[in-house]
């Protein structure tokens, strides 16, 4: 077995094992820099946290060919104006909670996670939430009674109760809304926020 | 090198090969875990109010997802503790060392999983992640046990590569050596806190794509490259050179395709195309793979010591290829994972994949560990029951999760179409779609064949725990034949 053709030798395939890989790698770091700026917060991907002192909404761009969410007047949540250290206090606690209670292993967000629950991507500006002036009380009585305030849509499927307190279903719906900016290049498609008519 | 087969003699275990038993016992028990587990929260589709407020979907699927890793990685550190003496030549080092770790390993899962099941979920704190769960999909382990993980993995790491230092080295063992080190590395990539949702799934999917469509696959891959020379008596040297052949085509595709989990989550538009293109190439390493491996077991006759490992070993190489390739293929492509993504039909995808290329290969390495334990004894044809067990759970569990993939795949079609295309993924949109007539047989059909799945686990532990316990000859008159016709090069 002395006459191994060139192309099968193992040392020509060890190298080009090694080179690719590098080569790889190399180029996937140089990408990840640059990723990273963009999604880092405060940029036009994925805003600053104080864009929950906003109102955020939905627009078809006619170029891309999908809705992107906008950033509007200003719409304090739970009446309050956060600087940008108390917004981003605020969504961390949100977060937090979300890791703590384990939401992703019921509902996805960014489309990921489990699928036994409705994507949170766009919870914020759920139709189901009805008008903006009630939204934010039906959002926080949900998320610290899912079970009292099922809605089920006649499948029996109910949010358990998790023991979430006053701060951290505002901290929730704080993340949830910051979250609703995010331009997730169309996804999910079509979708219809809840009545957004005055004051966009 | 040891090219030769298995020799006859069947003396003590060596300390590396009774290591590597504890591995696979655990992996066993942590994999009748994961299906009790997914069999409860594949219930709750059906009667929501099962366990409702006690034993929530949430905590049954972390258990059944988590269980699976950590049984496929006790696999995997098995499968390695078993021919790291065999392909260094030498005895392990740090016997002691790696019998210590593997307890403090294991008492750390079990402590892990009574806190999921019994504590569940915390208070929206720093604390709440470092004691309990992390509540990232995968990698929940709380933090306390991050680090025990991987202080424990650089412990295993250490006994490896001591040992391929102190005997000699091979193609197969440094392409180990590098991968478990980025393998590891990759882990600390999932260990830190960040409020920003974007650069959290970011780097989430490092550690999830990074390994089982990179480090994983080539991991497997070396076992793989082991496992074949050792059933069959394959030529080392071809296989060397083919598994530097799947590492080039593995890592030159797998790295950037990453970028297919890189669409939808605040990420720039680049990915589109990075991710849609190199994902896409990500199918060919695994039709080499089945070549590959049809080719070899082809060019023997099929005739192996070990029927069971070789039959598991062939559902390796056409899983890897059908679960990753095919299912991953279908919807990778950005135009389709807009309407695909993060539906049933990803989980479709996760249960063929998972099983067909990693559940598979770690069955078929315990075979050929038990086979050892029992004395070298014969495993090929002409069992003395005919070998019903092994080929019926063989059956069963293929069978089950093709079934299950299929029913998930009717349902994922069914909720993309109606949840994602017409309703625009709304509340209202997704309810919708899960009552829909499809679906609900779907979710009904993934119970019947996960009721299969289930009847060939408990095949395949009676099926260890019997097989070869009274067979009295040897393999030798088998592993004669394929080291004379197939000498070493
Ligand atoms: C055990 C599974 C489970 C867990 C854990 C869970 N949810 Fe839910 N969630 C559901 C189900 C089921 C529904 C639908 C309930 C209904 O319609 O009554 C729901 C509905 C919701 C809704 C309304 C749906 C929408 O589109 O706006 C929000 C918001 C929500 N959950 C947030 C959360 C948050 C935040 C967490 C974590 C703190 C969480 N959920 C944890 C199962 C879960
Ligand atoms: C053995 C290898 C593989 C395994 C074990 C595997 C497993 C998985 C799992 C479990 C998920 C779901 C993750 C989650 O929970 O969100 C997933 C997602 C995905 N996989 Fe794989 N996969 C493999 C290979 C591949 C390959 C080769 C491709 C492409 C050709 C692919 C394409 C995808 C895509 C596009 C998604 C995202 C689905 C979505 O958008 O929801 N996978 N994979
Ligand atoms: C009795 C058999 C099984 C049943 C009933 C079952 C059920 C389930 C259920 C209900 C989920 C949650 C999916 C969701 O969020 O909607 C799940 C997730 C998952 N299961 Fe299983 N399972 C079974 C066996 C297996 C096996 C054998 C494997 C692989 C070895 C596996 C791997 C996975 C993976 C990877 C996920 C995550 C999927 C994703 O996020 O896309 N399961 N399973
Ligand atoms: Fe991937």
């Amino acid at each position: 077995m002395t006459e191994t053709p060139w192309w099968s030798s193992e040392s020509l395939w060890r190298k080009m094992a090694i080179w690719v890989t590098a080569f790889m790698v190399v180029v996937l770091i140089g990408l990840t820099f640059d990723t990273v700026r963009q999604i880092t917060a405060g940029g036009k991907r994925v805003p600053s946290y104080s864009v929950i002192n906003q109102k955020i909404f939905y627009e078809f761009d006619s170029e891309r060919g999908f809705q992107v969410p906008r950033i509007g007047e200003s719409q304090p949540l739970f009446g309050r104006i956060l600087d940008e250290a108390e917004a981003k206090a605020l969504v961390t606690l949100g977060k937090l909670t979300v890791q703590a209670k384990n939401c992703m292993n019921c509902h996805t967000l960014l489309g990921n996670g489990a699928y036994y629950a409705p994507d949170l991507t766009k919870a914020w500006l759920d139709p189901a939430w009805a008008h903006e002036d009630i939204r934010e009380q039906l959002m926080l009585d949900f998320l610290q009674d899912p079970a009292g305030n099922a809605r089920t849509f006649g499948s029996g499927r109910r949010m358990p109760n998790l023991n979430i307190t006053e701060d951290e279903a505002q901290g929730i719906v704080a993340f949830l809304k910051w979250m609703s900016s995010i331009d997730t290049n169309g996804f999910p498609r079509g979708f219809s926020p809840l009545d957004q008519e005055d004051g966009v | 090198m040891s090219t030769n087969a298995i020799s006859v003699e069947a003396g003590p275990l060596s300390a590396g090969q009774r290591i590597a038993m504890h591995y696979f016992v655990a992996a066993m028990i942590l994999f009748f875990a994961q299906i009790l587990f997914g069999v409860i929260a594949g219930l709750q589709y059906i009667y929501p109010d099962l366990f409702f407020g006690q034993l929530d979907f949430s905590v049954a699927r972390m258990v059944h997802i988590n269980a699976m890793i950590v049984w496929l990685l006790f696999g995997f550190m098995g499968a390695v503790y078993w021919l790291v003496e065999d392909e260094a030549g030498t005895d392990l080092v740090g016997v002691g060392l790696a019998k210590i770790n593997f307890w403090i390993l294991t008492a750390a899962v079990t402590v892990v999983v009574l806190v999921y099941l019994f504590v569940q979920i915390g208070p929206g704190t720093k604390t709440t992640l470092w004691l309990i769960n992390e509540g990232r999909e995968y990698i929940e382990a709380p933090r306390w046990a991050d680090i025990g993980i991987v202080f424990c993995v650089l412990v295993f790491f250490y006994n490896v590569s001591a040992t391929f230092m102190k005997g000699r080295w091979s193609g197969i063992s440094g392409v180990l050596v590098l991968d478990l080190v980025a393998l590891a590395g990759l882990y600390v990539a999932g260990m830190y806190f960040t409020p920003n949702i974007s650069v959290d799934q970011h780097w989430w999917w490092w550690v999830i794509h990074l390994w089982v469509e990179a480090t994983w696959e080539v991991l497997v891959g070396c076992i793989m490259a082991w496992g074949l020379i050792k059933t069959l008596g394959a030529n080392r040297r071809i296989v060397t050179t083919w598994l530097y052949i799947e590492v080039a085509m593995m890592f030159g595709s797998g790295i950037l395709g990453l970028g297919h989990h890189y669409f939808w989550i605040g990420t720039p538009e680049y990915w589109f195309t990075i991710g849609g293109f190199f994902s896409a190439l990500e199918p060919v390493p695994l039709v080499a793979m089945v070549v590959h491996a049809v080719y070899d077991a082809g060019r023997h006759g099929f005739k192996s010591n070990n029927h069971p490992a070789l039959a598991w070993l062939i559902a390796h190489a056409f899983g890897n290829f059908f679960g990753a390739g095919v299912w991953g293929f279908m919807h990778t492509l950005p135009q389709i994972n807009l309407y695909t993504h993060g539906t049933q039909w990803t989980s479709s995808h996760g249960h063929l994949a998972f099983f067909g290329a990693y559940a598979t290969i770690n069955i078929a390495i315990i075979y050929l560990a038990i086979q050892r334990v029992r004395g070298n004894v014969w495993m090929s044809a002409e069992l003395a029951d005919r070998g019903w067990k092994w080929k019926w759970s063989l059956g069963l569990l293929n069978a089950g999760v093709l079934g299950m993939t299929m029913a998930l795949l009717i349902a994922g079609y069914d909720q993309s179409f109606i949840e994602r295309a017409l309703e625009g993924s709304t509340w209202s949109g997704y309810f919708k779609a899960q009552q829909s007539a499809w679906f609900l047989q779907g979710m009904v059909w993934r119970m019947i064949f996960g009721w299969v799945t289930t009847a060939g686990i408990v095949l395949l532990f009676w099926d260890l725990l019997t097989i070869g316990k009274t067979e009295k000859r040897k393999i030798k008159d088998i592993s004669v034949v394929s080291t004379l016709e197939h000498a070493p090069a």
